[in-house]
């Protein structure tokens, strides 16, 4: 290296990491509980995951192998620029294929393929408590989870139901932690809620804006609230991924052309390129190979 | 029949800085009794209020509860966790201003659910069915039951305040004003209603008000307060028919044609 400046190892200060490190042990220590900590500036606008990229920074050694995604694909603006700005600044080796992985960084999905034992998950979250629809008071929403009064989600449920007749909310849907804590899965969908309960990896959520970060250790019970007469179902779709045939992953829904043509495919890139590469074909899928040519 | 006071008050005194806000309040509380505290603005009427119901903490004094269990405690020795139970299901808050007793961007059915959901109910037919009848309850039509309080009448929100705070069964319901920003034909309509809860629950309440004509509808026995200072109390008919203090009989031959 030239004897110009240079980054430390994944940007971040070593005492930095060490503050972030102290508050995500504290996390796990507290499943679900959010715990405040002091927010850096990055080299990046807000809403595009710096609470994500924190905690990623402050977790990532030079052995990690990374993974990023947004919506479920690696290949978008944000998934790429986070991907890159870790190449850069800590020169870890990264990839697709979420098997692969030890960290991976997402916004929106938790990848259709289980995560396993060693693994980490690192949500980019924007808001990370739970009861700011109802309660904007920070000091009145501290003292409802400090107190366990978490009638007012249920309140929400409710609204839910009294206006569509049956619980609309199908993202950020909120869950109960180990029975104590009420928390925000992030803009996830409701969908990946039920791979959140009893994970084998860790699950990590930055929230840079609102200077949170709360975790779920391994092996966390997570449960959705609902009501005994409207219980918590998740999406369920008609048809199969239109490329690889997946039935029972969450699908993505993209307009083919201006006549009004449409497919449903795997918001998961990877799984769906991964299950093609199998030799699986969905009704509009091409074989791998061919498409290739 | 329990025969013990529901609340025993004792020298209950709350000083702002050097300035008084309530001094030396002793009174008890029986239960399915309603006690008016009157005075003019500024008498300590709130600041009494907001002791009474832990909203405030006094600067001395005690105030004792009975509860469920038939135990005594004092009030500001309650953990936080067992003042706010207390608070949503033994004891209503009825403010004078609705918009503070209610959640306005949330529906009429929430806002009368919601401490049921705070307790832990979990079916929402029954929630529902609960919520739609105390609107009956408190004569607005069930199918306003989705409508937000935004889109209802003063009257109306304050009838909603009301049934939100007695879903629960509460013992003792505290009001601060509760006809103080209505007219005057939807305050008498109002006034009906309360008595009749109150009746028909056997509630004890607890009314602050400065107009002496709500207090000789409403309630049993009567406070009159000057400077933060109790100055004269007894059963209603008597201190209103009868006053002897001079400052009571000032205050009764000025404002009251009841
Ligand atoms: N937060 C406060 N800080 C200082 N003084 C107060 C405060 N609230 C009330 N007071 C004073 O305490 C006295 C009683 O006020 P309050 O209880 O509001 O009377 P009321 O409800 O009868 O009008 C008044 O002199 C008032 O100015
Ligand atoms: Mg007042």
């Amino acid at each position: 290296m030239s004897g110009l400046a240079t980054y430390n190892f994944a940007y971040l200060d070593e005492q930095t990491k060490r503050m972030i490190r102290r508050a995500i042990l504290k996390a796990i220590a507290i499943p679900g509980y959010q715990v405040p900590f002091a927010s850096r500036e990055m080299p990046m606008p807000y809403g595009w995951g710096t609470g994500g990229v924190q905690v990623t920074a402050a977790i990532l050694g030079p052995s990690d192998v990374l993974k990023v995604i947004d919506q479920g694909a690696d290949d978008t603006t944000n998934a790429v620029s986070i991907r890159a700005f870790f190449q850069k600044v800590a020169n870890v080796e990264v990839t697709t294929r979420t098997k692969e992985a030890t960290i991976i960084q997402t916004r929106h999905r938790i990848p259709e393929e289980k995560l396993t034992e060693g693994q980490v998950l690192v949500y980019q979250v924007p808001i990370p408590e739970p009861l700011r629809f109802l309660e904007p008071r920070e000091t009145e929403t501290r003292k409802m989870h400090a107190l366990s009064e978490y009638g007012l989600m249920h309140v929400k449920l409710y609204e839910d139901i009294a206006r569509n007749g049956h619980i609309a909310t199908t993202y950020a849907y909120p869950v109960k932690v180990e029975g104590r804590y009420v928390m925000d899965p992030s803009p996830t969908p409701k969908f990946d809620n039920p791979k959140m309960h009893m994970s084998e990896a860790l699950q990590l959520f930055g929230a840079g804006r609102e200077k949170r970060i709360y975790a779920l250790p391994p092996f966390t019970d997570v449960v959705s609230l609902d009501f005994d007469d409207h219980p918590f179902t998740v999406q369920s779709f008609e048809k199969p991924c239109a490329l690889c045939g997946a039935e029972g992953v969450y699908l993505d829904e993209v307009v083919l052309d201006d006549r009004g043509g449409r497919m449903f495919v795997c918001s998961d890139t990877d799984y769906c390129e991964d299950r093609r590469a199998q030799g699986f074909l969905g009704d509009q899928g091409v074989p791998l190979k061919e498409a290739a040519e | 029949m329990s025969v013990e006071p529901l609340l025993k008050v004792n020298g209950l005194t709350k000083m702002y800085g050097a300035r008084i806000g309530c001094a030396d309040v002793s009174f008890d509380l029986w239960p399915g009794e309603v006690l008016a505290i009157v005075g003019e603005s500024g008498s300590g009427k709130t600041t009494l209020l907001s002791c009474l119901s832990t909203r405030l903490e006094a600067t001395s004094g005690s105030v004792e509860y009975h509860m469920r269990d038939g135990a005594y405690r004092e009030l500001s020795r309650l953990t936080e966790a067992e003042r706010r139970f207390l608070m949503r299901t033994d004891w209503g808050f009825v403010h004078q201003n609705p918009a503070d007793g209610l959640r306005m961007t949330v529906s009429a059915g929430a806002n009368v659910g919601e401490r049921l959901m705070a307790i832990g109910h979990r079916r929402y037919g029954e929630i529902r069915e609960a919520a739609s009848d105390w609107l009956s309850r408190v004569e607005i039509s069930p199918t306003r039951i989705d409508d937000q309080p935004r889109a209802f009448s003063g009257g109306m929100r304050q009838r909603l305040q009301i049934a939100r705070n007695l879903i629960t069964g509460p013992r003792l319901v505290f009001m601060d004003e509760p006809t103080g920003g209505l007219d005057v034909s939807v305050q008498a309509r109002l006034l009906d209603l309360v008595r009749g809860l109150v009746h028909d629950l056997g509630l004890s309440a607890i009314v602050v008000t400065h107009d002496l004509a709500v207090a000789r509808l409403l309630s049993h026995r009567m406070m009159v307060m000057k400077d933060g200072h109790v100055i004269e109390q007894g059963l209603t008919d008597r201190v209103l028919d009868d006053p002897r203090e001079p400052y009571t009989q000032l205050l009764v031959s000025s404002i009251l044609q009841v």
